[in-house]
């Protein structure tokens, strides 16, 4: 709800409104710190306040959106396919995607391996292509239990491996990112790769889940 | 020894799949690295960003959100690499807080 203060009495408008949209109270020393540094860093002339507005830019542009056009291009073309696979990098920028400056790994799901994404030590993730990872994926119980019991973890968010298909956890560095192709699900044939984006979603990408018609 | 941050494996409790919009600052905070990683500026690697989270004490690392682990390290990096000094910092967040009391931020 927007509460919206109205003043009916005789308000001079001479004193400064604070504009804080971020913030309910006083500023954390962490959000004191970003301020001191930034401007630190501007009036040194290493940063623009134009460069952060455009990397901030940047990044809002970077939606798991950009990774279910690759993974339905995939889905639709066999010999893209293999090049993600094969060259990643390379795939990828062939889509307009950036790839980012860490080596980048497809991981495709079969009918007989799952994948799962993680990263134990930090949270590395691929951002250039999902944009920025999920809260969760950051956290100390999915960091130190996704490669200890997997398939638990995966049923707690409500996806079941059968025991006949094997799953392999990667984890992820700071030079190295992962990206599952998920698999295709069955009666998808002859869909557009518009539609076939439409059902990849993040956690498709990060493992967690599986592609599925809704 | 098996660092605070190397937690693979280790027992833990259930994944909550928790999710937030990223604040403004939070999302500076990642433009800042953004920046200063980049080819022509190269005052941080991800290793070194790495490097001065794994050093955050184990309380504080817990106690931290994650842009707050980013900032401490980003800061502590620019410190190492002599790109900022101690002097200037304690200055610049003096005034940072002067500026917060007096309503101009």
């Amino acid at each position: 709800m927007c509460t919206h203060h109205h003043h009916d009495h005789d308000h001079d408008h001479d004193h400064v409104h604070p504009t804080r949209p971020e913030l309910d109270g006083p500023l954390t020393y962490h959000q004191r710190l970003e301020i001191a540094v930034r401007e630190l860093l501007i009036e040194k002339g290493i940063v623009t306040a134009d460069e952060v507005r455009r990397a901030i830019e940047a990044m809002d542009a970077r939606t798991p959106a950009q990774g279910a056009r690759i993974v339905a291009h995939a889905w639709a073309d066999p010999a893209y396919k293999k090049k993600l696979i094969e060259e990643p990098r390379e795939a990828v920028l062939e889509l307009g995607v950036d790839p980012g400056v860490t080596k980048l790994v497809v991981v495709e799901n079969t009918d007989k391996i799952h994948n799962l994404v993680v990263c134990t030590l930090c949270s590395c993730y691929p951002r250039s292509i999902l944009g920025l990872p999920p809260d969760w994926y950051k956290s100390r119980a999915y960091r130190s239990r996704a490669v200890r019991e997997p398939r638990k973890v995966m049923s707690e968010f409500g996806l079941e491996i059968p025991d006949d298909v094997g799953v392999r956890v990667h984890d992820s560095t700071a030079d190295m990112r992962c990206l599952v192709l998920p698999k295709r699900p069955k009666g998808t044939e002859g869909w557009s790769e518009e539609k076939l984006a439409s059902i990849v979603t993040r956690d498709t990408m990060i493992g967690v889940a599986e592609a599925r018609i809704p | 020894m098996r660092g605070h941050h190397d937690m693979g494996g280790e027992p833990a409790g259930p994944v909550e799949r928790t999710e937030h919009d990223y604040a403004p600052w939070e999302k500076r905070v990642d433009a800042l690295l953004v920046l200063l990683s980049d080819r022509e500026r190269n005052l941080i690697r991800t290793d070194e960003l790495r490097k001065n989270i794994e050093a955050i004490g184990p309380d504080a690392y817990d106690k931290m959100s994650y842009y707050e682990r980013w900032i401490t390290s980003v800061t502590a990096n620019l410190l190492q690499r002599g790109a900022i000094t101690a002097d200037e910092l304690g200055r610049k967040l003096a005034e940072v807080e002067q500026r917060e009391k007096d309503g101009l931020l």
